[in-house]
């Protein structure tokens, strides 16, 4: 079927397109050059008037795997306020902060989203994570697995083992827990924490093991730069949420020795110690360090006000936050000599002096890095907030007036510690579109995605043009998926289901003489069966893997 | 005659995969490392593999399309047992999702117990590989654990070796309330668990009497249900003074009235003992017939654990309203389907509600249903995936034999899709 998109206003930054009038043509679900045989077009859209982006990309989302599981189990009265009914092509389920997978689905293609990225695949509960994302339908998925707190890595390093080695176990854990990345979380922390450690500096020693989290940072961003993977490593820092964390993140930056490092919601590690309350922002270092290193990029992990629950790898950290858990219920976990993982409700309040600050320590952020295609639009669903607040977040970068209106409402404090209110800068679409297309595809190394030149899949997003940019990104005209009519005015119209993006990185096979012997004496599971095979994503009959490309020898 | 190895079990709920089996033809023989629970659960021979409609053997399209007439129209189906693979339960959730079913998990009940402590406070919890390399002191809790899972302290407390314990044969174990049948708990050494021996029905007391000595009150009382406050002071200070305490309990084993705050107890000892400076966690038991399987799957497809209703087109979760015998008791169901995968001798509950039940070959049972329909037992007969108890590790089950039997998931979308 031959499609046409007719009169759109084009925005598409990976092919320098700003904002002009062109025709789109899409067969067999990519995006093809204009027909020059004269061929008939089976079906036209009239899209003159509307803006046309590609599908977007959240580079940063919890969407599978078991603590989000776990941050369902603990909210059944968040669910109960947020019912999805049946349709008679769209499953029922429940939504709010951590929406049931199908609801997640759906909800992110009605937004215009087709392709989401799980930043916390832990390798011992990747089949969950995989199983989840495989009931998540329409938008595509990919996972960062977990590494930094698993005691294999902590023994190799302790053992000096060569950097080659420490490739092969990288390489061979993401091939076997099928990700498209590498992430660490709290390096080391996680596993500092089992032997009662309750912080870890950059450069402090884990108890048991003679590893620092600098060290970890700086050997897993080599692994990933020496194995050519796209992603740059994809780093939770130290230190979440401590007054004063903006040092640490600074010497983070720092310490990589200009090797590609991608800090994720960075909002939670630029905070200062200033002020009446001991807790002021650290915005406009960070920016500035981003600003100056070009191997660093950066997603914010905006918070925005109301009930949520955090999960995450960072059971150090979750265990310290517990306090602030609202409703007061919270879960923490070790996990598996892998890792470990907390989840704890937070109910983020306006008039909260930290929380205020919070708010607008991430807008301080988004608007004072100056590279759009360096950082990221994440709340980090749902830590920050459930991804369902991204339009308003869009509102709040490409309105200042609005932004400023919102700004007076939130605690006076906050107020005098921020200089939001000075900022002029509004994002423009063209920047938009980049920071949630063309920059994600690039920065997760995807081949063929978040583009709208012939070739790319026809992943393609139409909305209606509006001054208020809430409404605009709430509610698309248009959404295709590999070409494929998904949605029209914001509702599902078709289900389809996406591909798994993936990489395989070589490695030697050798490795498996170490980890065999480990798995037997330690580990629960059998080498054999830890691996996860092709057909565990596809013997479903919707699933699917798409491997892409290394970026060639490092 | 062939030879399959390092084959994951369903059964035991603690996920060993170090089974070697012996496949010749449909017989199934354990030869290495098999125990009372897995190996007749896997030896047990195939019985029927036909279906059966009124008592007559027929087509399993002719099952599943009888299947889908009887729950045709029905107000309130309810969709019990939930004893399957991964796939079955999407399959499940899928067919209860189309007909306004409610979906209860058979050990809802117990399950139960953890799960409003879970959610009305929360709790601190490890997996087996935690336990097996760090527990210095594990407290049993009013659970025959050997019981459960015959292999449990030969894999994971006294396996030979540990990356962060001198010996594992110093680890120190305490029961609470039962004692063991057996044992098992004995270290390699020769040093016999403690046993604090009290009723089921004292825990409560028992569990708030230490709950209130690790938070260092002072209590007037010598001794509770027949334990020394002394003894339970010992244990109290051994949480404190352990580099990776675990406490441990079975809700199964918890029969009695509101042992969820019982459950709730020892999750807040645990909480307080790392709010107090030392590492601790809690293990609950689980993971047998499918449970965390089904608790999973309905987590994430719901937003629930395996006890809701579709019958509004949405799920609602109700822990109490929509157990399967309150509902047959009350009239509230109108027809009855029974999905038990893995366990023959788990018969449907007692009902004149039109009956349907997708069950392991070889049930024999006390009234034959309107439709039988008799399927492969998942890691046996077909490849999927089932959760250890831990809830974090999901093993990857193996085909062993070629039986023909359909899986649960198979018959459920051929039911739904003729809905």
């Amino acid at each position: 079927m031959l499609i046409k998109l007719t009169g759109g206003t084009v925005y598409d930054p990976a092919s320098g397109i700003d904002g002009q009038q062109q025709d789109i043509f899409v067969q067999d679900g990519r995006i093809i050059d204009a027909p020059k045989d004269g061929r008939p077009v089976d079906r036209e859209y009239d899209l003159r008037g509307k803006v046309v982006m590609s599908g977007a990309i959240d580079m940063h989302t919890h969407i599978g795997g078991g603590k989000g599981n776990i941050a369902r189990t603990l909210l059944p009265e968040d669910h109960r306020m947020d019912p999805v009914q049946r349709t008679p092509i769209t499953r029922s389920g429940n939504g709010h902060a951590m929406p049931s997978t199908y609801v997640a689905g759906y909800r992110y293609a009605e937004m215009g989203y087709t392709a989401c990225f799980e930043p916390a695949v832990l390798p011992i509960n990747a089949r969950q994570a995989h199983m989840e994302m495989g009931d998540t339908p329409i938008v595509d998925k990919g996972g960062y697995v977990m590494l930094g707190s698993d005691d294999f890595l902590l023994r190799m390093m302790t053992a000096n083992k060569d950097q080659k080695a420490i490739n092969d176990y990288v390489a061979w854990t993401l091939n076997a827990a099928k990700g498209i990345g590498i992430k660490v979380v709290n390096a080391g922390g996680i596993n500092a924490f089992k032997f009662n450690q309750r912080k870890l500096d950059l450069d402090e020693q884990n108890s048991h093991y003679a590893v620092t989290p600098r060290q970890i940072l700086q050997t897993l961003a080599r692994a990933v730069q020496e194995l050519g993977i796209t992603h740059p490593l994809h780093v939770h820092g130290c230190n979440l949420g401590v007054p004063g964390n903006l040092e640490t993140t600074l010497n983070t930056i720092q310490g990589i020795d200009g090797l590609p490092m991608h800090l994720t919601h960075i909002q939670f590690h630029s905070y200062g110690k200033e002020g009446d309350f001991k807790f002021s922002s650290g915005a406009a270092q960070i920016a500035e360090a981003i600003n100056q290193n070009k191997n660093i990029t950066a997603d914010v992990g905006q918070i925005l006000f109301g009930q949520t629950v955090t999960a995450s790898g960072d059971n150090m950290r979750q265990h310290a936050n517990h306090r602030f858990a609202s409703p007061n219920k919270w879960v923490c976990m070790d996990i598996e000599c892998d890792a470990g993982c907390g989840v704890v409700p937070f109910k983020y309040k306006d008039q909260n002096f930290v929380n205020a600050l919070q708010w607008a320590i991430g807008l301080e952020i988004f608007l004072l890095v100056e590279d759009p295609w360096r950082i990221f639009l994440t709340t980090d669903h749902p830590n920050g907030a459930p991804f369902t607040s991204y339009p308003h977040l869009i509102r709040l970068l490409m309105d200042r007036s609005f932004r400023n209106d919102m700004l007076a409402t939130i605690h006076p404090e906050a107020q005098k510690m921020t200089t939001l209110a000075s900022i002029e800068r509004e994002y423009t679409l063209n920047e938009i579109a980049i920071m949630t297309r063309a920059g994600a595809a690039r920065i997760i190394g995807l081949k063929d995605r978040g583009a709208l030149s012939a070739g790319n899949w026809a992943d393609i997003t139409v909305y209606t043009e509006n001054a208020d940019r809430q409404t605009m990104f709430t509610k698309p005209d248009y959404v295709f998926k590999d070409g494929e009519l998904v949605v029209k005015d914001g509702q599902v119209v078709k289900v389809t289901w996406g591909t798994t993006h993936i990489v395989k990185p070589d490695y030697d096979l050798s490795i498996e003489k170490d980890l065999k012997p480990y798995f037997d004496k330690y580990l629960t599971m059998k080498l054999g069966n830890f691996k996860i095979s092709d057909d565990e994503i596809s013997e479903d009959g919707r699933g699917s893997l798409t491997a892409h490309p290394l970026r060639g020898a490092a | 005659m062939t030879e399959i190895t390092e084959v994951p079990s369903p059964f035991c709920g603690i996920g060993t995969d170090d089974l070697s089996i012996q496949v010749d033809g449909a017989t199934l023989k354990v030869i290495a490392n098999g125990c009372a629970v897995n190996t007749p659960a896997f030896e047990q021979a195939i019985a029927d593999t036909t279906p059966r409609v009124a008592g007559q053997s027929v087509s399993l399209e002719a099952a599943t399309s009888r299947a889908a007439e009887l729950l045709r129209g029905t107000n309130q189906p309810l969709i019990g047992g939930c004893a399957t693979d991964v796939n079955g339960m999407r399959a499940l959730l899928a067919l209860a999702d189309k007909s306004g079913a409610v979906v209860d998990n058979l050990n809802f009940n117990n399950a139960r117990r953890n799960l409003l402590a879970l959610q009305d406070s929360g709790w601190i919890n490890t997996t087996l590989a935690e336990l097996k390399n760090r527990c210095d002191l594990l407290l049993v809790v009013g659970t025959d654990l050997e019981a459960f899972a015959p292999r449990f302290f030969e894999k994971y407390l006294w396996n030979e070796e540990s990356m962060f314990l001198d010996s594992t044969a110093n680890r120190e174990i305490i029961y609470l309330g039962k004692a063991p049948s057996g044992n098992a708990s004995t270290a390699p050494t020769g040093q016999k668990a403690t046993v604090l021996p009290c009723a089921d029905a004292d825990l409560p007391d028992v569990a708030a009497v230490l709950s209130a000595l690790v938070k260092g009150h002072i209590l007037h009382a010598q001794n509770i249900a027949g334990i020394a406050i002394n003894d339970l002071q010992a244990v109290a200070d051994k949480l404190k003074a352990a580099h990776y305490g675990v406490v441990l309990w079975g809700a199964a084993a918890l029969a009695f009235d509101q042992a969820e705050l019982t459950v709730q107890t020892l999750c807040s000892i645990v909480k307080d003992l790392n709010q107090l400076g030392t590492r601790c966690s809690g293990f609950p038991l689980g993971g047998k017939e499918g449970d965390q399987t089904a608790n999973q799957v309905c987590g994430w497809t719901t937003g629930y654990p395996a006890r809701v209703n579709f019958a509004r087109g949405y799920p609602e979760y109700d822990p109490y309203l929509y157990d399967t015998q309150t509902l047959l008791n009350n009239g509230e169901a109108d027809a009855l389907v029974w999905v038990q995968a893995f366990n023959s001798g788990a018969l449907p509950p007692k009902t004149d509600l039109p009956t349907i039940v997708i069950g392991r070959s070889g049930i024999k049972f006390e009234k034959e249903p309107d439709v039988f329909i008799p399927v492969g037992t998942p890691g046996i007969d077909h490849s999927g995936h089932a959760y250890r108890l831990d809830n974090v590790v999901a093993i990857r089950l193996k085909k062993l034999r070629d039986s023909g039997l359909p899986s649960t998931a198979e018959v459920l979308t051929a039911i739904e899709q003729a809905l």
